[in-house]
């Protein structure tokens, strides 16, 4: 009787150790123990940041890859980076001093094979990445020495140096050959002030400070000693392991919530502008489905169906601006002289509707991937107008895939320019033939082609002045409004928030 | 008892081989899934040979048996949106979920029988009413609902548990009960009117009228008839758990197979969604299967029926 008590007491405080084992288990925590906890909703499809279009992975490429050469994010300045120096020759050959010394995350050594198997196999289409409007201005590169490149243009690119010192990462050629595409996008291997030292596709990243960077890089030294990534969907739980400590930085946090968190003691909030512009783009036609966009008097009510002032002051709020060209106003070459605005005006839109064969309004689909309320916002505006659009809400990757299959009547695109400060970073990618671009003008390509490949700055606005105005005259897409990003971060952080939208974590320490 | 497992368990073999179907026929519903593979800017020759190198020229049926044949062994092709084996992501995930069901059963059938025992004991008390109350409340709370007040008040208020993640065991206390407490009120209803009509019957009389212990009585005589249906309905209720976890999950930041079959489907990840609906259909067809053999052994009249 008395032995089978204190087994039972044995058991229970079995139980017990096991239970409080388990509780006590060290969690990641802040400052204390140098691990800086970010969270995002993305899953990011791959680390191989060629195959990737998604803002997350331009931020993490950031810190992985280095570049030949790298722009000063105060200044604007190009500086050497990978490149101890880097001249044109003629208007379309550059040629590059690379430096010596450097070592990738795994040992292997930096050279002149690296940069030129990185810029050959990227810019060849048949190894189609998703990024090829960052390197299909490459002809091809030829190694000088074993520190010495020379890159080939197809044609004059005034924007090389934004492409070479933003998209266009370096990778180590030997492993690359050796583990492959796929591979490598569970098990990355760069230069940068971080390295990967775990992946779990979908759920987390953690990146250790790269103890050997090299001392000359621009870009300086990283501080802090882990950066662990984790993918939490849910907006509520993110907040509350900010405000717990559990995280010790977030970001795209709505308004109202942005404005809760600032009141928190723990907590900075920073609200800033963003390269990102919003826009409505449209389908003109296609086998696949019917659209009602073939008639530019239906695009034109739309524009005039949605109150972008409106959507701007009580939805987005902070330095949100409306937008009437689909490009970000600072940009290289972006302009709203001469183009066609379009004022927020319902009993234009309905009788435009009217005129063009839709007296009771018309049904539609919108497709939309990211701030769910902007894209109900549009819907009830275009509601209002008589046009009954059903939000069709999905992925980032699935919408590209049917948006570029020519299925999407009308959808709600946001673009970034990969925090290129040239527009053709956006018009390229929307209107020159590639990528996204399923209106395909001829005219419009036209120009977006002479803007790209003249030398002469005069020469290049005049050509995307006349695009941009086409575009907005044929109501091609409606452009709406930039985009402002709530961050929010622990005190003991100090970080400092960029309108190119790239966190550069390896400038942050802890105070 | 042999006669009836296997017709039980040729039943289970029809139910598989029709689930199995409806999940090959998901990936064709996208369309031509040679195109799909093939990408953007394909030309109609690359798609033609795809469709060959595939087999998807090949009848449907064929295709069928090579797909089920593969299925078999744990080969369910490559995500398009991961670019990794469907096989290692979802092994990737599944030990999460798997364990976040198991952990809400035990939570559930742990906090519900005894609930039920004692309401059943003092029927139409305020023991009975709270009970009753708890277990309404446990069906009409959504369970995201109910797992973001859990992370306000133990998460950020009590500061008691980490709120997301799966780091360590204390990371799955708030998912398992806001998951868990979902399957209280079946099994506590169940164990409350089976204990009822046992402890109304002439065994239990006879047992008390011997003199037994009361505390006999109720755990060895009268719980021990009245639980048959619980453990057979514990099976079914481990099937709801591991396909119901989507939004706890997603709630909890756990990256378990549920989340990731929600976002698979809106990133039309066909392979993954297709891996994922199968698997977990198989998981239920064995749980339905095992609860009837369950209920069998313990009920002999079940056999004979």
């Amino acid at each position: 009787m008395m032995g089978s008590k204190l087994k039972r007491i044995g058991w229970i405080g079995f139980i017990l150790v096991i239970t409080f084992a388990w509780i006590a288990a060290p969690v990641w925590a802040g400052k204390k123990d140098d691990v800086l906890n970010i969270a995002w909703e993305k899953e990011l499809e791959t680390l191989n940041l060629y195959y990737q279009t998604a803002r997350e992975g331009v931020i993490l490429g950031r810190h992985i890859f280095d570049r030949l050469i790298h722009r000063d994010p105060e200044s604007g300045e190009y500086k050497g980076c990978l490149a101890k120096s880097f001249k044109w020759i003629d208007s379309v050959t550059m040629e590059f001093e690379l430096r010596e010394g450097i070592t990738f995350h795994n040992g292997e050594k930096f050279d002149a094979d690296d940069v030129v198997f990185t810029l050959n196999h990227m810019s060849n289409p048949e190894n189609k990445v998703k990024v090829y409007q960052y390197v299909g201005w490459i002809k091809n590169a030829e190694k000088l020495g074993p520190y010495k490149v020379k890159i080939n243009l197809k044609d004059p690119t005034p924007a090389a140096f934004e492409f070479l010192a933003g998209p266009v990462m370096i990778y180590p050629d030997e492993y690359y050959q050796k583990v492959g595409m796929k591979e490598f996008g569970v098990a990355p291997i760069g230069t940068g002030p971080y390295k990967v030292v775990k992946v779990t596709p979908g759920k987390e990243i953690v990146m250790k400070k790269n103890e050997n960077y090299f001392k000359e890089s621009p870009k300086g030294q990283p501080v802090i000693g882990t950066i662990r990534q984790r993918t939490i969907p849910e907006a509520n739980t993110k907040m509350a392991e900010l405000m717990t400590g559990g995280l010790d930085w977030i970001w795209h946090i709505p308004k109202d919530q942005a404005e809760k968190l600032a009141q928190m003691p723990n907590i900075d909030v920073v609200a800033a502008e963003t390269m990102r512009v919003g826009f409505l783009y449209f389908l003109l036609d296609s086998p696949q489905v019917k659209t009602p966009f073939t008639d530019i008097r239906v695009r034109k009510a739309v524009a005039h169906a949605i109150d972008r002032e409106a959507i701007v002051k009580n939805l987005v709020g902070g330095d949100s601006k409306v937008v009437h060209t689909t490009c970000y106003p600072k940009q290289f070459g972006c302009t709203e002289e001469g183009v066609t605005k379009y004022d927020y005006n319902p009993e234009k839109a309905k009788k435009l509707l009217a005129e063009a064969g839709y007296p009771n309004g018309l049904d539609v689909d919108l497709h939309a991937y990211r701030d769910r309320p902007y894209a109900e916002a549009v819907v009830n505006y275009l509601r209002d107008s008589g046009i009954r659009a059903k939000l069709q809400y999905m992925q980032y990757s699935a919408l590209r895939e049917i948006g570029r299959a020519r299925k999407v009547p009308m959808a709600f695109w946001t673009w970034g320019s990969n925090s290129v400060y040239d527009i053709s970073a956006f018009v390229g990618n929307w209107y020159k033939g590639t990528g996204d671009d399923v209106i395909r003008d001829p005219q419009v390509m036209e120009w977006l082609n002479k803007g790209d490949t003249s030398i002469d700055p005069a020469v290049r606005k005049e050509n995307y002045k006349k695009a941009l105005q086409k575009i907005t005259e044929q109501a091609y897409t409606v452009p709406l409004f930039t985009w402002v990003a709530n961050y929010a971060f622990s005190k003991e952080l100090d970080f400092k928030a960029w309108p190119d939208e790239i966190p550069r974590f390896y400038m942050s320490k802890w105070k | 008892m042999i006669v009836y497992t296997l017709k039980r368990l040729g039943l289970a073999a029809l139910v598989a081989i029709t689930v199995s179907i409806i999940s090959f026929m998901l990936i064709r519903l996208s369309g031509d899934p040679a195109i799909a593979l093939a990408g953007e800017n394909a030309t109609s020759e690359q798609i033609e040979f795809i469709r060959i190198q595939y087999g998807f020229d090949r009848p449907l049926v064929i295709q069928y048996l090579d797909w089920a044949h593969r299925a078999l062994q744990a080969d369910f092709g490559e995500s398009p949106y991961f670019q990794q084996p469907v096989t290692r992501i979802i092994g990737d995930r599944i030990g999460v979920t798997l364990k976040l069901g198991v952990m809400s059963l035990i939570f559930a059938v742990a906090v519900s029988i005894p609930m039920g025992v004692l309401a059943s004991i003092r029927p139409n008390t305020w023991i009975d009413r709270i009970a009753l109350s708890i277990s309404v409340m446990g069906q009409a709370m959504p369970s995201f609902w109910f797992g973001l007040i859990m992370i306000i008040v133990l998460g950020v208020w009590l500061r008691l548990l980490p709120i997301s993640g799966t780091d360590s065991f204390a990371h799955y206390i708030m998912p398992t009960i806001a998951l868990g407490y979902y399957g209280i009120p079946a099994f506590m209803r169940l164990t409350r009117s089976g204990m009822l009509e046992v402890l109304s019957s002439d065994h239990i009389r006879t047992a008390r009228a011997k003199g037994l212990r009361w505390g006999k009585v109720l755990f060895k005589h009268a719980l021990r008839n009245a639980i048959i249906p619980v453990v057979a309905l514990a099976a079914v209720q481990l099937g709801f758990m591991l396909g119901g976890s989507i939004v706890i999950e997603s709630v909890f930041a756990l990256h378990g197979i549920g989340y990731l079959a929600w976002e698979s489907i809106g990133r039309r990840d066909l392979p993954v969604v297709q891996a994922i609906v199968l698997l977990l259909s198989m998981i239920f067809v064995a749980l339905t299967l095992l609860s009837d053999i369950i209920n069998a052994f313990l009920d002999p009249r079940i056999r004979v029926k």
